[in-house]
């Protein structure tokens, strides 16, 4: 399809008011709340429900409480996860949990943020929090690691604590949990 | 047989099977099906008559290669016989179909005899409300620890809950807890919490492997299931109960925490760990082989498999496995010789030729026009008979053609009655037929001695063995002047191979294996073999293909069906018409 160019008429070929037009947007917006942040010094305060990058969290006796069920490996899109699961002898330091991963790795550059991860995850182990700006000089410092997502991710004040209560359900039928 | 006073004729067909109905669909089912133990005919039931349906019965207990137990009540379903009238004649509706009474109560489909023009409906509004109230009360006390059990993935009461159950639970009393990680034996962990006991496990080492070690003490929901006191779960069939318990109670020591199934690659392979040849799955992630299960073949192991040939698997991805083709040129540019700069341009040579590439192309050139030129005779071949019936077939070629001394290491071991073969080689019988192994096995090992002693056997050719070990020592082999070596680990053989080339697991590569009663069963490749190493079929048939002249085949297939045309004990056997389960040739 051809769109003939209209002819301008002559207050348009006058130039002029257009200038003065423009100049009183402007003159509006100089005198209005400024929008801008000083970014990185002055930093945006992310609504609740944003998804930023996954974490692992700790429970309140610092236990990591992911448990290697490798759902999240699974349902990830971009296969940013990597989980090293245990091995025949299970964790150390977990009690009746019996599992906990021994590498757990992200990889920031290839997460899209979608939280699945968290959505799956049966332990309440992984949580979507709010950092939106990762940086990194090199590919291999955006891969995450378990120690660092953990210190990133912090304690999770869980109120189901569901293991602590099946160790203290068992030992009250005097069964070893 | 049919009474005819009953009128039951009009429900038998003329071949003598009972016609029934399952869910609305005719079917004719057999009066009999042998016992899975001990093969009496026994009256067939109606989860067998739904199987033939193709109709899906959920059960837990029921396992179609053990005796019925009938205690899980997961295959109740409701059914309906012929009526009868005053006369014994069945009676008809108008439209000519017979008329039925339904039976006020289920039944358990894994125990009830069917009867002829039984109605067998699995897919009621009741039948539904059954299979949920049975999952509600087995799930009453179950732990539910599927983020930690090895089986969620491939349980029967995940899978059952999520089809059939109920996404509620009411009970809220607390939950009656048992040992939890129990040591049952050698190779198996238990969990109590979470078995439903089904007694499938009981019965399996009961029945099929004749260790009567496990049982169930106390009793409603304490029930707990364990060893018999003194006795300790260890026979070499144990595994497979880890196959057959539905839920996560029973889990291999060797497996756990390992991987979760849902990320294994599934690869149909066989056992190569006697001469039994079981059909097995392997289940692969990213190159590493983590686990074999068994996969039915009624031929040759039907649903099981030993824990030593299941466990024998580590090899494949030990560190020290064999990567690097080997020749003496490649041993002369050795990276030491020649300091820093040397050791990185043969790197990047290396790099270069890796892989499929021209490495393997100048070796076997060199090799073919070394055999080209030895006098007939001079030459003798070693094959192992783990190597597989297409390798063995084209050495065979290549000993015909090298006028060459041929024969094979046998290797034994203590069997038992049900599985397990006291010749430990995966195809000692591929080995005879095709012309490789002396009779009896091993029997030329010591004329090769000798005539690599006299001087008159100057070229050794050696695959998949350490002949060191079997007569030829070191001192011999020095001897020699040409040693050409194939392997997969190493050994000190290959450590004084002119020639080195690395070689493949069963699980790296696709091939044949012939077992102990002639059963010809092929399998697949799981893995991919690690640096250069390939299959040993495809660079040996480039060497016989350069040797001998004659074409060989570039594809698995084609060489298959070329051996069985030119062995006579493979005739008529295609790749393709082997299907996954394997011929049995008359031997
Ligand atoms: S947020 Fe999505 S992409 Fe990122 S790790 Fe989780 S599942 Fe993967
Ligand atoms: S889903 Fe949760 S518990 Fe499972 S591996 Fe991921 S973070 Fe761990
Ligand atoms: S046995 Fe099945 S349902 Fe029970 S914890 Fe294991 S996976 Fe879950
Ligand atoms: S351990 Fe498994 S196979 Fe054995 S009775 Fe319990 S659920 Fe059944
Ligand atoms: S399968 Fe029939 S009662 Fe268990």
């Amino acid at each position: 399809m051809i769109i003939p160019r209209k002819k301008l008429n002559l207050w348009e070929r006058l130039y002029l008011p257009a200038i003065i037009g423009g100049f009183k947007i402007t003159l509006r917006h100089f005198f209005r709340k400024k929008v801008t942040m000083q970014y990185p010094e002055e930093r945006w305060v992310v609504p609740d429900g944003y998804r930023g990058a996954p974490y692992l969290v700790e429970d309140q006796d610092k236990r990591i409480k992911c448990v290697s069920c490798q759902l999240c490996e699974f349902v990830c899109p971009p296969k940013a996860i990597r989980i090293v699961p245990p091995g025949p002898s299970g964790a150390p330091d977990v009690g009746n949990v019996e599992k906990a991963p021994r590498e757990f790795e992200i990889d920031m550059l290839r997460c899209i943020f979608c939280g699945f991860c968290q959505e799956v995850c049966p332990e309440e182990a992984i949580f979507l929090m709010q950092d939106y700006s990762l940086t990194g000089t090199t590919r291999q410092e955006m891969i995450y690691n378990k120690e660092k997502l953990l210190a990133l991710g912090g304690v999770h004040q869980d109120n189901i604590r569901k293991w602590k209560k099946k160790a203290e359900e068992a030992k009250a039928q005097k069964v070893p949990p | 047989m049919p009474n005819p006073s009953t009128g039951e004729t009009q429900f038998i067909s003329p071949s003598g099977m009972i016609k029934v109905k399952v869910d609305g669909k005719d079917l004719e089912a057999p009066r009999t099906m042998p016992d899975p133990i001990s093969g009496k005919p026994l009256p067939t039931t109606m989860i067998q008559a739904c199987a033939l349906a193709h109709v899906d019965v959920p059960h837990y207990c029921y396992h179609p290669k053990l005796p019925v137990a009938g205690n899980c009540r997961m295959c109740l379903v409701e059914f309906a016989t012929p009526a009868l009238g005053p006369d014994r004649k069945p009676l008809m509706k108008p439209d000519g179909t017979p008329k039925v009474t339904r039976s006020p109560r289920p039944a358990i489909a894994c125990a009830t005899p069917i009867s002829p023009g039984v109605e067998i409906y699995t897919n009621t509004p009741a039948v539904k409300q059954m299979r949920e109230a049975v999952l509600e009360f087995l799930l009453i006390n179950h732990p539910l620890d599927c983020p930690i059990c090895d089986q969620a993935g491939e349980c029967k009461l995940q899978e059952y809950s999520v089809d059939y159950g109920k996404s509620d639970s009411r009970f809220v009393e607390p939950k009656v807890h048992k040992p939890k990680r129990v040591d049952l034996g050698p190779r198996i962990v238990l969990d109590d919490e979470r078995c439903i006991l089904c007694t499938r496990c009981i019965r399996f080492t009961k029945d099929v492997v004749g260790d009567d070690a496990l049982g169930i003490v106390s009793r409603g929901s304490y029930s707990t299931l364990t060893a018999y006191p003194g006795r300790t779960f260890d026979n070499n069939y144990t595994l497979n109960t880890v196959d057959i318990c539905p839920v996560g109670a029973l889990t291999s020591k060797d497996f756990r925490f390992q991987m979760r199934v849902w990320f294994l690659k599934e690869t149909k392979n066989v056992c190569a760990s006697c001469a039994t040849g079981c059909n097995i799955i392997i289940g692969s992630r990213e190159g590493k082989v983590y686990r074999f299960e068994p996969r039915e073949n009624d031929a040759v192991n039907s649903n099981w498999m030993c824990d030593y040939g299941r466990l024998n698997y580590k090899w494949i991805g030990q560190a020290d496995r064999l990567r690097q083709v080997q020749s003496p040129k490649s041993k002369v540019q050795s990276p030491k010789s020649n300091g820093q700069a040397r050791n990185v341009q043969v790197t990047a040579e290396r790099l270069l030729l890796s892989g499929q590439g021209s490495i393997w192309k100048s070796v076997i050139a060199e090799i073919s026009t070394k055999l080209g030129q030895i006098p007939p005779g001079s030459a003798a071949i070693i094959a192992s008979a783990r190597q597989t019936n297409e390798e063995l077939y084209l050495l065979s070629k290549l000993a015909k053609k090298l006028g060459a001394l041929t024969d094979s290491v046998p290797r034994t071991g203590e069997g038992d009655k049900l599985l397990l073969n006291s010749d430990r080689n995966p195809n000692s019988l591929g080995a005879r037929l095709t012309g490789i192994a002396a009779d009896p096995m091993g029997s030329n090992l010591p004329k090769i001695a000798d005539g690599i002693r006299s001087g008159k056997i100057k070229t050794l050719i050696v695959f998949g063995e350490d002949v060191t070990k079997h007569g030829i020592s070191t001192e011999l082999l020095a001897k020699l002047e040409t040693l050409i070596v194939s392997g997969i680990l190493p050994n000190e053989t290959t450590r004084l191979a002119q020639y080195l080339l690395p070689g493949c697991a069963h699980a790296e590569k696709r091939g044949t294996f012939t077992n102990s009663k002639g059963r010809v069963q092929k399998f697949l490749k799981a893995v991919e073999p690690p640096g250069d190493a390939r299959p040993e079929w495809e660079f040996l048939h480039e060497l016989v293909f350069a040797v001998a002249g004659q074409d060989g085949f570039a594809t698995i297939e084609g060489l298959f069906n070329q051996m069985a045309q030119d062995v006579p004990a493979f005739k008529g056997l295609t790749w393709a018409g082997l299907g996954d389960t394997g011929i049995t040739v008359p031997v």
